[in-house]
């Protein structure tokens, strides 16, 4: 019964701070993006304008919600629930702290720590692609079908790759469950010897999130606004949460496979591991402010040409050394 | 070239379907102002394209018939709203040609240095548009930073920023006024640096250059049938350059080189306008350096207006001032075309008089319309994404393609 109760306050408290993170990262990105290019950025609402996401959100939920005529009224009602749930699911095994001990008791840090962790992420951050997909198909608009179409041809290119790119860390750690994967990273972050399978892994999580350079999705420039080009409101801003969820998700389990996940000096575990998906944040930011968007074929192209044989001939070299170690 | 209305009805014999039709615009992030276009889509392949035009017609060649001289220049300065300048220069060059009248070498200076700074800020607006269109965000700050400083320039001198009129027939509003050399230099000093930084940002990422190399080309023979000129033409290795071909306003004074590239891609394109960026910044120079002393005016009160001292003493004065702002400049009748090279190609005007105040018909050659043209062929079978890079490419103004 305890474990029961503790597990639904643990999730709330995780589903509470990643809704809270995402506010926090809207008004960060406008922010640092601001910063990039020379001008103040949201500063009206408190100090710094971090009120900003606050404003945002009482706009968002202040919306008129239209939906299309001509719309699939359910899935288009059911598809940005899909992406926000797949994003916030995904995050409940990524431990961000050690153990914790409470009354002679042993409490985790993440919700659920399944031993197949890792595999559980990938199956739900791949479910989270079917939001885009049908919410780009229920909303019978051409642009939100493209953006649809674009997401399956991304998500097929580069799932791959990214599973291959974390192989590598699997192997050389024997185990698939994460904190496991942590504790092994106590002396050497698997960023040393895994440093091809980690920049894999870096430009996947990218394309996995739909950010730039890999936003074709929601290419407003060709889209219009992709695959959310039909909501409006909540269901809008759901997508968004999806998005920058997922950032904090593929964030966490980079900071968990290659950088020691918790693991550091002086500072308590909890920082961290913020830091370093802070880190990763930062990285998202910058990328936006920086580069410009692929072309679908070249997208397919590289991911198919040039990253799933790199990753799988990093998977082939470190079974090899592993075995020749063992 | 595919014709969209047999296209749109063209069944695939594998799969039964028919193409998509999209129409991108008239509201559309990428069009750059109200161009419509549509495109048969097969996937992402481009089957066949039109564009459609006419959104931001606003009768300025008929208008210009019911205004004096002078006051049609500020209709000119509608068209092009992103070199203005550029297009006041054209047209008063073509009232003067009417006039048998030649300026003074300071103005013809003075023009010459607004006309190739109107030209950097086009090229900045359009380098930051393209960029935008690709995805690339922040270039597009930075220019606008960089065209801002031109802008001032220009509201210095003549005392708006996107509308200027300055060049005015037989002359211009105001001499420069002080302090401006001051701010031309710096501004002189400090764009090569943001050049640099452009390049860095953009020709050094393999993104970029990917996205445009290859893509939308044209051959040189196939742009000439279309009337492309400007910097398109030139990236397919033309070297027409109304400023070195038939030289006005004492362009035959300055040094600088005409800017080509061969591949008549995207990329080509990017480049020559770069480029001529900085051959904009060295006749700047050049103008600013050797700006010779002396009147800013032709002589005499039948064409310029006499200025408000002289009119307060002189009943004469008083008498040219109130004919020449209600009849206007009187201009003997025949007709002209004059042209100028603007940022995006021949800016040309047909100006026929019948001797009285009011042109009788102005008739704009304006150098977006004939390149838009050519867009069906830019993008056949190619990439969804490539019309958008096309159309940036281009560096339409809607202005100027209706009037």
């Amino acid at each position: 019964m305890l474990t029961v109760i503790l597990i639904i306050v643990k999730g709330l408290i995780t589903a509470v701070l990643l809704l809270a993170a995402f506010g926090v990262m809207t008004w960060l990105e406008r922010k640092v993006l601001a910063r990039f290019q020379f001008r103040p950025g949201p500063n009206r609402l408190g100090p710094a304008g971090v009120m900003q996401f606050v404003a945002d959100g009482l706009k968002l939920v202040f919306k008129e919600e239209i939906i299309p005529t001509a719309a699939d009224r359910a899935i288009y009602l059911l598809a940005p629930f899909i992406s926000l749930t797949a994003a916030i699911v995904a995050f409940a095994v990524i431990p961000w702290g050690p153990p914790l001990h409470i009354f002679g008791r042993t409490v985790p840090m993440e919700i659920g720590g399944p031993d197949i962790g890792i595999l559980f992420i990938f199956a739900i951050t791949a479910l989270g692609v079917y939001g885009i997909i049908l919410g780009g198909w229920a909303s019978s608009n051409k642009y939100s079908l493209l953006g649809g179409l674009r997401s399956t041809a991304q998500i097929i290119s580069y799932e791959l790759a990214m599973g291959l790119a974390v192989t590598g860390v699997l192997l050389l750690a024997g185990s698939t469950d994460l904190n496991t994967i942590i504790a092994r990273q106590y002396h050497l972050w698997y960023i040393v010897p895994e440093i091809l399978g980690f920049i894999i892994y870096v430009i996947t999580m990218v394309a996995e999130t739909n950010r730039t350079p890999f936003d074709l999705p929601e290419a407003e420039n060709e889209l219009v606004a992709g695959y959310h080009t039909e909501y409006t409101g909540l269901k809008w801003a759901m997508y968004m949460m999806a998005e920058y969820i997922n950032m904090i998700t593929v964030s966490g389990l980079a900071t968990t496979l290659f950088l020691g996940g918790w693991h550091g000096p002086w500072l308590p575990p909890e920082l961290w591991f913020l830091i370093k998906v802070a880190a990763f944040m930062y990285f998202f930011i910058w990328l936006r402010a920086t580069l410009p968007r692929l072309r679908y074929d070249r997208l397919m192209a590289f991911g198919w040409k040039v990253l799933l044989p790199v990753a799988l001939l990093n998977t082939l070299a470190t079974a090899v050394w592993v075995a020749v170690a063992r | 070239m595919a014709d969209i209305e047999t296209t749109i009805g063209q069944v695939d014999p594998e799969t039964g379907l028919k193409p998509m039709v999209i129409n991108l615009g008239p509201q559309h992030p990428a069009t750059h102002g109200v161009l419509r276009v549509r495109v048969a889509l097969d996937g992402e392949q481009i089957r066949a394209c039109e564009p459609i035009i006419g959104y931001l017609h606003t009768g300025i060649e008929k208008n210009c018939e019911d205004l004096t001289f002078n006051q049609a220049i500020t209709l000119t300065d509608r068209m092009d709203y992103l070199s203005p300048i550029t297009n006041n220069f054209g047209y008063v060059l073509g009232v003067e040609k009417l006039l048998g009248v030649e300026v003074p070498k300071r103005c013809q200076y003075i023009r010459v240095m607004f006309a190739e700074l109107s030209r950097i800020a086009s090229h900045l607006v359009w380098l930051g548009t393209a960029a935008m269109d690709m995805g690339a965000m922040s270039p597009f700050f930075y220019t606008m930073q960089q065209r801002e400083q031109i802008l001032d320039m220009i509201e210095m001198s003549a005392g708006t920023r996107m509308n200027p009129s300055y060049f005015r027939v037989g002359g211009l509003l105001n001499d420069l006024p002080p302090g401006f050399e001051e701010k031309l230099r710096a501004f002189l000093d400090g764009f090569p640096h943001w050049l640099q930084e452009y390049y860095a940002l953009l020709d050094r990422n393999p993104i970029w250059i990917e996205r445009l190399k290859g893509t939308a080309p044209i051959t040189a023979e196939k742009a000439l049938d279309y009337g492309w000129t400007g910097p398109l033409l030139r990236a397919c290795g033309v070297p027409r350059d109304l400023r070195q071909t038939n030289p006005y306003s004492s362009y035959e004074e300055f040094d600088f080189d005409v800017i080509t590239e061969t591949d008549g891609d995207v990329y080509a394109r990017y480049h020559v306008r770069m480029r001529e960026m900085q051959e904009s910044l060295k006749i700047v120079r050049q103008a600013i350096d050797n700006l010779p002393e002396g009147d800013w005016h032709v002589p005499g009160w039948k064409i310029y207006p006499p200025n408000k001292q002289e009119i307060g003493r002189n009943m004469e004065a008083l008498i040219y001032h109130f004919k020449l702002f209600t009849e206007g400049i009187r201009v003997p009748a025949g007709e002209v075309y004059s042209a100028v090279e603007g940022p995006k190609g021949e800016i040309g005007y047909f100006i026929v008089s019948d001797g009285s105040g009011k042109p009788y018909r102005v008739r704009v050659r304006g150098p977006s319309f004939y390149n838009i043209a050519a867009l069906p062929v830019l993008v056949q079978d190619k990439m969804l994404a490539d019309v958008v890079a096309a159309i940036g490419s281009i560096d339409i103004v809607l202005g100027e393609v209706d009037r």
